[in-house]
């Protein structure tokens, strides 16, 4: 009972926290509207018993990326209101067809879903792990079940970095 | 009911009071120490040796009119030093200052609470602070505080980097981040973690100077450049919540060093057996002491050296102390595999 009010109640302000980072005019209060947002992200990791992650989620979206977002928007003049596209009724059409295509993803998922037996991911997962505490069980997934997507995702961050190095710097 | 709700939410009051209470005193302290330095006496009239001067001082800020700039942004304002002072307060919820002891009858652990993510915890609460002195300087629609809170911002993300990277050598050491795992593993190896981990110690200490914009990397708040830093357009209690968050952040990476180097409650030379008339004193007399020392540490520092300039700190920041913490996490990693 009290985990379903704090879970509704985390739910809530994450998505009444996203539809104000959206709609705010000033781009400093929206970035800091994200940053509530993902701290009740936090929050729901807390609820499901992923500290780890949840400390992780703070520790990198919260306090490392945001502040850069804020960075540039310090730095970038953003008091110019963007230049009104030629066609008014573009970002209304666009929205509607992303929203729509999300609906449908979400209905296949739960067609594909139905008539199967529910089974718990995270103890189908975590039942031949030898170790235990949240951080251990992290990290053995991590090095065993999901090594290849685990280093797929660091090349592709290193591929970005020296991609934005090289962007960013005229001669090397 | 006791267990569960009482004494929590009593070791809550009781950290929280005397971390406020420490902090209004570190400023006198600090005070004091430098009139020593300078051959002055300090603060001498409120009370005697001024040791009423903090008192005073609360009064003061508190009854001083509080002004907001027309031009500012009034919410961000006003949130911007509330940001600053959470974080710096809610840490003290995974800091161990003693092991568990009897105390009127009951065993009562002297933490709020140990969570198995602690030091992670602890790292992740301190990045959020860095808002404080960014939305500080950013709402106040003034030149001086935005250069400083851009200064400040670019300072503190630098040097957590490499505050970080001497975090994870001490966990590699300690196979935890449980803070009160850390210091029982100090325990069953005989050695505080400064002189297994001296580099990553150093690296730490000078880092945390940086982290908590302490001389001599006081670059946010350099008077004779930026008039007063990113906290200019601030008067009285809002100001005074800045000032109170800085010297609170100074306490707690002093509780984290001891935590993580100088064995925490552990008595000096924990493991020599003549020593042990040392136990008498109760553990978390160690801890404050150490902690202390640390504090003083800093002050003295403050003393001591000049200010940085700002690209002399950046190139210190990149070019030796980051690559310096991986240098000593790789040797760490290796030698920790090659002979357990």
């Amino acid at each position: 009972m009290g985990e379903a009010i704090a879970f509704y109640f985390i739910a809530a302000c994450i998505l009444g926290f996203a539809v104000l980072v959206i709609s705010t005019k000033d781009t400093v209060h929206s970035v800091l509207f994200l940053v509530l947002d993902f701290l009740f992200v936090a929050a729901l990791y807390v609820l499901l018993g992923a500290a780890f992650l949840a400390a992780i989620q703070i520790l990198v979206y919260a306090g490392g990326i945001v502040v850069l977002y804020l960075f540039v928007v310090m730095l970038v003049n953003l008091k110019r209101p963007p230049e009104a596209h030629s066609d008014p009724h573009r970002q209304t059409r666009l929205g509607f067809g992303m929203a729509a295509a999300v609906i449908v993803e979400l209905g296949a998922v739960a067609l594909y879903s139905t008539g199967k037996p529910v089974v718990p991911l995270a103890s189908a997962a975590t039942a031949a792990i030898p170790v235990s505490g949240n951080t251990e069980q992290v990290g053995w997934l991590l090095y065993t079940s999901y090594l290849i997507p685990f280093e797929i995702a660091s090349m592709l961050l290193l591929v970005a970095m020296i991609g934005a190095i090289v962007l960013a710097k005229r001669e090397l | 009911m006791v267990d569960t709700l009482v004494i929590p939410i009593l070791k809550i009051l009781i950290v929280l009071n005397a971390t406020l209470v420490a902090v209004t005193y570190m400023v006198l302290l600090e005070r004091k120490v430098i009139a020593w330095a300078q051959s002055r006496l300090g603060p001498m009239r409120v009370g005697p040796y001024g040791i009423l001067q903090p008192v005073a001082d609360a009064v003061k800020l508190m009854i001083k009119e509080d002004i907001t700039p027309t031009r500012a942004d009034k919410w961000v304002f006003t949130a911007a030093p509330i940001i600053s002072m959470v974080p710096a307060l809610i840490v003290y919820a995974v800091i161990p200052f003693g092991p568990e002891v009897n105390l009127f009858g009951r065993r009562v652990t002297l933490f709020i609470t140990d969570v198995n993510v602690g030091l992670l915890y602890i790292v992740s609460v301190a990045s959020v602070g860095v808002y404080g002195i960014i939305l500080a300087g950013y709402a106040s629609n003034s030149k001086f505080p935005l250069l400083a809170s851009l200064r400040a911002s670019a300072q503190l993300i630098s040097y957590e980097v490499a505050v970080t990277l001497t975090l994870v050598s001490v966990i590699l050491m300690a196979g935890s981040l449980s803070m009160v795992s850390i210091v029982r593993a100090q325990e069953s190896s005989h050695l505080w973690y400064a002189f297994v981990q001296p580099l990553a110690f150093g690296i730490f200490v000078i880092g945390s100077l940086a982290e908590t914009n302490r001389a001599p990397f006081d670059m946010p708040e350099a008077e004779q450049e930026l008039t007063g830093g990113f906290h200019t357009e601030y008067s009285g209690m809002r100001f005074a919540l800045f000032f109170l968050a800085e010297y609170a952040n100074m306490i707690v990476v002093s509780s984290v060093a001891t935590t993580l180097f100088l064995g925490g409650w552990l008595r000096p030379f924990p493991s020599v057996a003549i020593l042990s008339v040392l136990d008498v004193v109760p553990s978390w007399t160690w801890f404050l002491i150490k902690s202390f020392l640390f504090l003083y540490f800093f002050i003295w520092i403050r003393a001591t050296l000049p200010r940085y300039r700002y690209d002399q700190l950046m190139r210190l920041g990149w070019k030796v102390l980051i690559p310096l913490a991986i240098a000593n996490l790789v040797v760490t990693g290796i030698v920790k595999v090659v002979l357990l």
